[in-house]
């Protein structure tokens, strides 16, 4: 019998949730010593849970357990820029990805690292050497608070060395040689400031694809995009939204015209508007937006949802799951119509990601 | 032989290692790399890259401030202390 695995990463540690009707969960935690969290993913091919975590005191490094969260190990062997890059500093590991048997693990910095050793022993892919716009994304000055550097890794399902990162406020890239050259992919989107360039200088918050890999699905800082062509060209969807800015997203999984995002206040308080939590479903492509909320607080919930903090599960109904940046889990199983909130409150959520296992 | 005592966030990365040990080594650096040797990813805990000790990991010898490169004599105390810092 098959069941639902949730991964919760948080501010302080890592949760596992697991059910077998998607209506009890049980919980298990705080794992990783509770450093804070920012990705964690099950491979579905080995069976492992990969957590990216950086501790304030103790540094970055990559956890990863065989068995379902009950042991633990963890490795940043090889996670550190050497004195030839320029002085670079690895601040923490922001996110995590297996894909075709090899573990992709992007930093701030930026920089991309990979394991081809199931996570024991990591190299150095790619600072960005020589790409537009890179002295500007590693200068402090030009950095966010929290700033997390390479913030997503998007790996084509079937070409092993094509995938997809972003680097936060700067870019989204496609590469089609296992990261060693790079194209910035932000033909078409917004952006409502002056910038050193034309093809670099976006921000990209989270970027969805469909099953198919052509049509992806953008929240941008300003704006929310649809690209046809795999991140190529992109259009603005945003019209129908109550605001244009938002982080977390989900696309999907049978349905290529149907995608999630919960837009947020587009000020420093990045809540939700008017208190009143929300998550808006297109069932055409961006042509037309339905507010979801029915079981979800309706006033009085000034919370907020980061980047990751979304995820969809595979079923045929899919399950839709959201955590909140002040801790509080939330969850549909009728693909958004009705939600409730489970599995009690936790430190800041980061990251939600879900799997289903036989 | 240097008494090297170590902050209770450590022993729960590396099965086996105590809050208190004696390791033979002339420096505190040298210190750091013997308890690698015997449980590896140790020095990554303490040390970031650029190579230094994280900003909020303080090693004292014999009471005082040191540094990776301080000498140690045999008898020294060594404290690796994580800042009593965060929220």
């Amino acid at each position: 019998m098959s069941k639902s695995v949730l991964l919760v990463g948080t501010r302080k540690g890592l949760f596992v949730l697991e059910s077998g009707d998607r209506r009890d969960w049980s919980v298990r935690g705080p794992y990783c010593e509770s450093w804070p969290v920012y990705q964690a993913v099950l491979d579905g091919d080995s069976g492992t849970i990969y957590a990216a975590a950086a501790s304030e005191w103790l540094g970055s490094a990559i956890w990863r357990s065989a068995d379902l969260g009950e042991t633990w190990e963890h490795s940043s062997e090889g996670l550190g820029y050497p004195d030839e890059e320029g002085g670079l500093k690895l601040s923490k590991v922001s996110s995590v990805m297996p894909a075709h048997g090899r573990l992709l693990v992007g930093a701030e910095s930026a920089g991309l690292f990979q394991s081809t050793d199931g996570g024991e022993t990591f190299s150095l892919v790619t600072t960005f050497e020589g790409q537009e716009g890179r002295e500007a994304w590693n200068d402090p000055a030009q950095q966010p608070p929290g700033h997390l550097g390479l913030s997503a890794i998007i790996p084509h399902p079937e070409e092993r060395d094509r995938f997809w990162t972003i680097v936060q406020g700067f870019s989204l890239f496609e590469t089609t040689d296992g990261g060693q050259t790079w194209e910035p992919r932000n033909k078409g989107l917004r952006r409502d400031w002056p910038a050193d360039y034309e093809e670099i200088g976006f921000c990209v918050h989270k970027v969805a694809p469909a099953a198919d890999f052509e049509r992806f699905y953008q929240q941008n800082h300003v704006g929310m995009h649809r690209s046809d062509d795999a991140g190529k060209t992109w259009t603005e969807i945003t019209e129908g939204l109550p605001t244009e800015f938002g982080f977390a997203a989900a696309t999907h999984p049978h349905d290529r015209d149907s995608f999630y995002v919960i837009p947020l206040d587009p000020g420093h308080g990045r809540t939700m508007p008017d208190g009143r939590l929300a998550v808006w479903r297109t069932r055409d492509a961006g042509s037309s937006w339905q507010q979801l909320g029915q079981g979800l607080p309706e006033k009085d919930a000034y919370v907020g949802v980061l980047r990751e903090g979304m995820a969809i599960d595979d079923h045929d109904q899919p399950g839709l799951y959201f955590g909140t940046s002040t801790g509080q889990l939330f969850g549909s199983i009728d693909e958004g119509e009705t939600w409730s909130q489970f599995g009690g409150l936790f430190p800041g959520i980061t990251s939600v990601t879900v799997a289903t296992v036989e | 032989m240097a008494e090297v005592h170590l902050p209770p966030v450590l022993p729960p990365l590396f099965p086996g290692l105590p809050r208190q040990l004696e390791v033979e080594a002339a420096t505190v650096n040298e210190a750091i790399d013997r308890l690698n040797e015997q449980w590896p990813g140790f020095r990554d805990r303490l040390i970031g890259s650029p190579t230094a000790l994280r900003p909020h990991i303080n090693v004292y010898v014999d009471r005082e401030r040191a540094g990776l490169d301080t000498h140690l004599e045999p008898g020294s105390r060594v404290d690796v202390i994580a800042a009593i810092s965060g929220g």
